[in-house]
């Protein structure tokens, strides 16, 4: 069946079967910035953010998300226009395999968001349900918090 | 110095990565895809009667079952090495032996991922159970043969007793250690055992296959060593090389678990019985159960020295559990002593005996450390134990004893993969400043004695603090075996394609390597269009493993951009009419040298060799083979606190310094470091396999097995002590694997100087450290 989903600030169609969860059906309609790595709630590669809170999208059935925002991390930002949040991530080199980014990206987006300048104990709570194998989350905690700095210095407002 | 070498540079992928545009695996899908799964043995040890899958067959969009009864019993090795491998041939992909749980029963294919899964449950396979060996030390001496009738054999001619279990054997001798030992005022036994350990690659095991419009076939895999995969496929599923592609798309981590052949020939066969595209992706509970993991060892130390600390002799046994099949059992196992005897190469007598036996548990591989993880920990507590009892600081002692540039250990030419080892003589080392440096960044020596047990710090406390070091030595590629190739392609506007076969685990190898290809022609790294590990259209690369990448794959970069440079060079002088010892390269130009205004642009360059006079395509090849394999050396220093109520181990500061020649990327180098030491600290702490009495993984998910998270780790402080490697790409040694393998070792020492007591096993788990703050 057919479904319509607000997806990055658009509207969008989803074919999907009723029992499907959201990672499955954002998956299978090409939203493959959604990553899968344990299917089972434990790895936060799936992470969405679901009316701005981070959610594991494997765990959420899509039915019951069809109603709500759903950002993925290119609803964040893209290539083209990549978030802040994103550029320092790679600046910082918090980018090794990139398979936890999206997930990762979005838990630090919502923290910031919330609390644009977290303590680093902050940020290591926010990120606790995101795993990465590759960089020992130093680079990516330095990442938060450079990008927390950067908001302070130029007195900007987490968009 | 460097231009572009030993630079910051953003990964060329970086912000593809973190906006999710890049491609995996798993992203690429086709029109009329088949979505394969495959059944696995429930069975530690059992025979298949029969399988009867006739009533999955029935189920509409069932399109093919893969099975003993209609795949060819190929032996094979899964493990992704050089040919021939130095792993037994004893795995078949469906045979009718199960060997541990986990092990291949069949695969079937269907319409979609729903209706496989319901077809798999539908087959009925009739077993008959076997007694099952779940125990390592008793594997030699059973009565039941894991590999029995089945044909296994090694590739290459070395020691393979499968009657007896023993799926690799090595040993070495230098001088006389039994003569030694008893000439020695001073005797220490030191056992330590290694628990398992999986990957945990955030990226789950896929692979995905079509067929060309030629009717090749194309394999989209998660792989470390494509080129094996070419090749280890064409031989398991009996197609032709020439027929096969594998191209690695970006990769989710492997650390080693990625370099074992396991789904590409089950898709590689469906796709060229059906002719319709196939993927298999393996759920995060068959990667733990199915997939390779870290070994299970059992070491022991065992040394004789006089009361000035003088260590005549030095024994290293090591135990190690192959579990059902051998892959990665000889070289693991000779690693374990090659990557660890030659630091304090001043010991006169040493030997090294080792053996990996088949159980019935799930089968090792590759890991990050390779060997060196699992010989550390007995072999710097028992150096240790030798200051500890002389009275000698133990940095002071490494700094005495330890191998210096210029000088060599018998035991590189002793240990070798699967044959004898090469010798060689250490270039660069900055091994004793990172020893210098560490203690200073770390206060060694002030924490050291405040700690310890004359001080009085942690007498009748409940925390106590604790200090403990660690120094280690990895290599950097396999001396004369692996090969690595590049090619480069000037294009018109001056920028140039570098293809190379070097596969990009998330490492960032694709950067470094435009790095040295930028040094050496000195333009951007924003000139360099670079693509990697693809079988049609890159050269070969042995692939990532034995900690080659930068070094080998560097330096195989390096010799092509040089033939480059000869090139332009050479169109430049005649563009300017000079001779070629009148012109050089500067900032993307030809310049007669010593005067900048005579000068022709490369665009300009390339778009004469091309349409002006002369023409050829500026283009080379250059392929690299290493005579040696310089260690990377790496000293690691923790402080840690001991709840003696709950056994809970805190680590407060965690230090490091590295050697890694230059770092061609002084961030990725530290991202290297700072995630093998979180993955260190993961596994001494915390990681293991939990087994069923019937030889079960029971932890088989991320929350239960524990990999550390952002909230676990302690303050890392990451200094790289550079040093210069002349046969490195522009000094540059390794630095991937080195850095796993401090964890263990140090977090022990520290425990015993905050406790008096030695750790013999880890991981170390409260209630394990419980144990033995109660002398249980």
């Amino acid at each position: 069946m057919k479904v319509e989903f607000k997806i990055n600030n658009t509207s969008k169609y989803l074919e999907l079967l009723p029992n499907e969860t959201l990672l499955q059906a954002l998956r299978n309609n090409d939203f493959t910035e959604v990553k899968c790595g344990c299917n089972e709630g434990e790895c936060g590669a799936c992470t969405v953010l679901l009316d701005g809170k981070p959610v594991n999208s494997c765990q959420v059935f899509a039915m019951s998300a069809h109603e709500k925002e759903i950002t993925t991390v290119k609803g964040i930002g893209t290539l083209y226009t990549p978030h802040l949040l994103q550029k320092t991530f790679v600046e910082t080199g918090a980018d090794q395999c990139g398979f936890c980014s999206p997930g990762m990206v979005l838990a630090a987006y919502s923290l910031l968001k919330e609390n644009p300048q977290p303590s680093r104990e902050e940020i290591l709570a926010a990120l606790d349900g995101n795993l990465c194998r590759c960089t020992g989350y130093v680079k990516i905690v330095d990442a938060v918090e450079n990008t927390a700095k950067k908001l302070h210095t130029n007195n900007l407002v987490m968009e | 110095m460097f231009k572009y070498v030993n630079q910051p540079v953003e990964k060329i992928d970086g912000l593809a990565l973190v906006t999710g545009q890049e491609k995996y695996t798993d992203d690429f899908s086709f029109p009329n895809m088949l979505y394969v799964s495959v059944l696995h043995s429930g069975f530690a040890h059992a025979k298949i009667l029969n399988i009867d899958d006739s009533e999955a067959r029935k189920i509409p969009g069932v399109v093919e079952i893969l099975s003993y009864k209609n795949v060819n019993q190929i032996l094979y090795t899964t493990a992704g090495q050089g040919y021939p491998e130095p792993s037994p041939y004893d795995t078949m992909l469906f045979g009718k032996t199960m060997r541990f749980v986990g092990d291949n029963v069949c695969a079937v294919a269907a319409e979609t991922k729903e209706i496989a899964d319901e077809a798999i449950k539908k087959i009925k396979v009739t077993y008959k159970e076997l007694k099952p060996i779940l125990n390592l030390a008793k594997s030699v001496s059973s009565p039941i043969i894991i590999h029995k009738d089945d044909g296994a054999f090694p590739k290459i001619p070395v020691f393979y007793d499968a009657k007896k279990n023993i799926a690799s054997k090595v040993e070495a001798n230098i001088g006389n250690f039994d003569l030694a030992l008893k000439k020695s005022s001073r005797k220490i036994d030191f056992d330590f055992s290694c628990s398992y350990g999986a990957h945990c690659a955030i990226e789950p095991h896929a692979s995905v296959s079509y067929l060309d419009l030629r009717g090749r076939l194309v394999i989209i895999s998660t792989t470390q060593v494509p080129f094996h995969v070419r090749r280890i496929v064409s031989h398991v599923a009996e197609i032709p090389v020439s027929k096969i592609r594998v191209i690695k798309p970006r990769l989710g981590g492997g650390f080693g678990g990625k370099q074992e052949i396991l789904l590409e020939p089950i898709v590689a066969l469906i796709t060229w019985r059906t002719k319709r595209p196939a993927k298999l992706v393996y759920s995060r509970r068959e990667v733990f159960k199915s997939t390779r993991c870290r070994h299970e060892y059992q070491t022991k130390v065992s040394l004789g020295y006089e009361e000035d600390g003088t260590i005549n002799t030095l024994h290293l046994d090591a135990l190690e559990n192959a579990g059902g099949y051998g892959s990665h059992a000889l070289t693991v196992l000779a690693n374990a002593g090659s990557k660890t005897l030659p630091l304090l190469n001043k010991i006169e007598n040493l030997r090294f005996t080792g053996m990996g036996v088949y159980t019935n548990l799930p089968v090792g591989g590759a890991y990050r450390g390779y060997g060196a993880t699992e010989s550390y920990p007995a072999y710097s507590q028992a150096i240790d134990m030798v200051c500890e009892d002389c009275g000698l600081d133990v940095v002071e002692y490494y700094k005495k004893w330890c191998i210096k540039s210029g000088e060599t250990s018998a035991i590189f030419q002793a240990l070798g993969e699967g044959k004898e080892g090469v010798a060689m003589n250490i270039g660069s080392t900055s091994l004793v400043e990172c020893l210098d440096e560490g203690a200073k960044l770390s206060d060694w020596y002030a924490k050291k004695k405040l700690y310890g047990k004359d001080s009085g710090y942690n007498k009748g406390k409940r925390l106590k603090r604790g200090i403990g070091m660690a120094a280690m030595m990895q290599g950097s590629a396999i001396p004369e075996i692996d090969m690595a190739s590049a090619y480069i392609k000037m294009n018109d506007d001056g920028s140039f394609n570098l293809h190379v076969g070097a596969t990009d685990l998330g490492t960032g190898s694709d950067t470094i390597l435009a790095q040295i290809a930028s040094e050496a022609l000195d333009t951007p790294v924003e000139s360099f269009i670079v693509y990697s590990s693809d079988t049609d259209f890159t050269p070969f690369d042995t692939g990532a493993y034995a900690s080659s990448t930068t070094y080998l794959s560097g330096q195989a970069v390096r010799k092509c951009a040089e033939e480059i440079k000869k090139q332009i060079l050479k169109v430049g002088a005649e563009m300017l009419s000079l001779s070629l010892d009148e012109v050089e390269l500067d900032d993307c130009r030809v310049i007669a040298k010593g005067k900048k205004e005579e000068e022709v642009s490369y665009a300009e360059i390339c778009q004469y060799s091309m349409y002006q006079k002369n023409q050829f395509q500026i283009q080379a090849t250059a392929s690299h083979i290493s005579p040696k394999s310089p260690p990377p050396f790496a000293v690691h220093f923790v402080e840690i606190e001991v709840d003696t109520f709950t056994g809970i181990i805190k680590v407060l500061n965690y230090t490091a310094t590295v050697d890694c020649g230059t770092p061609i990327n002084p961030v990725t180098a530290e991202g290297q470091v700072e995630g093998a030491i979180v993955n260190g600290l993961s596994y001494a702490l915390f990681e293991n396999y939990y087994f069923s009495p019937h030889g079960k993984m029971l932890n088989d998910t991320f929350g239960k097995y524990g990999v550390y998270t952002a909230f676990d780790i302690p303050p890392i402080k990451v200094k790289l002590v550079t040093s210069y490697e002349e046969t490195g790409p522009y000094g540059a040694k390794s630095i991937s694997e080195i850095n796993i393998n401090g964890a263990l070792p140090a977090i022990a020492n520290a425990f015993y100087n905050a406790t008096g007591k030695r750790l013999h096993n880890g991981p170390f788990a409260p209630e394990a450290i419980l144990k033995v703050l109660s002398g249980k």
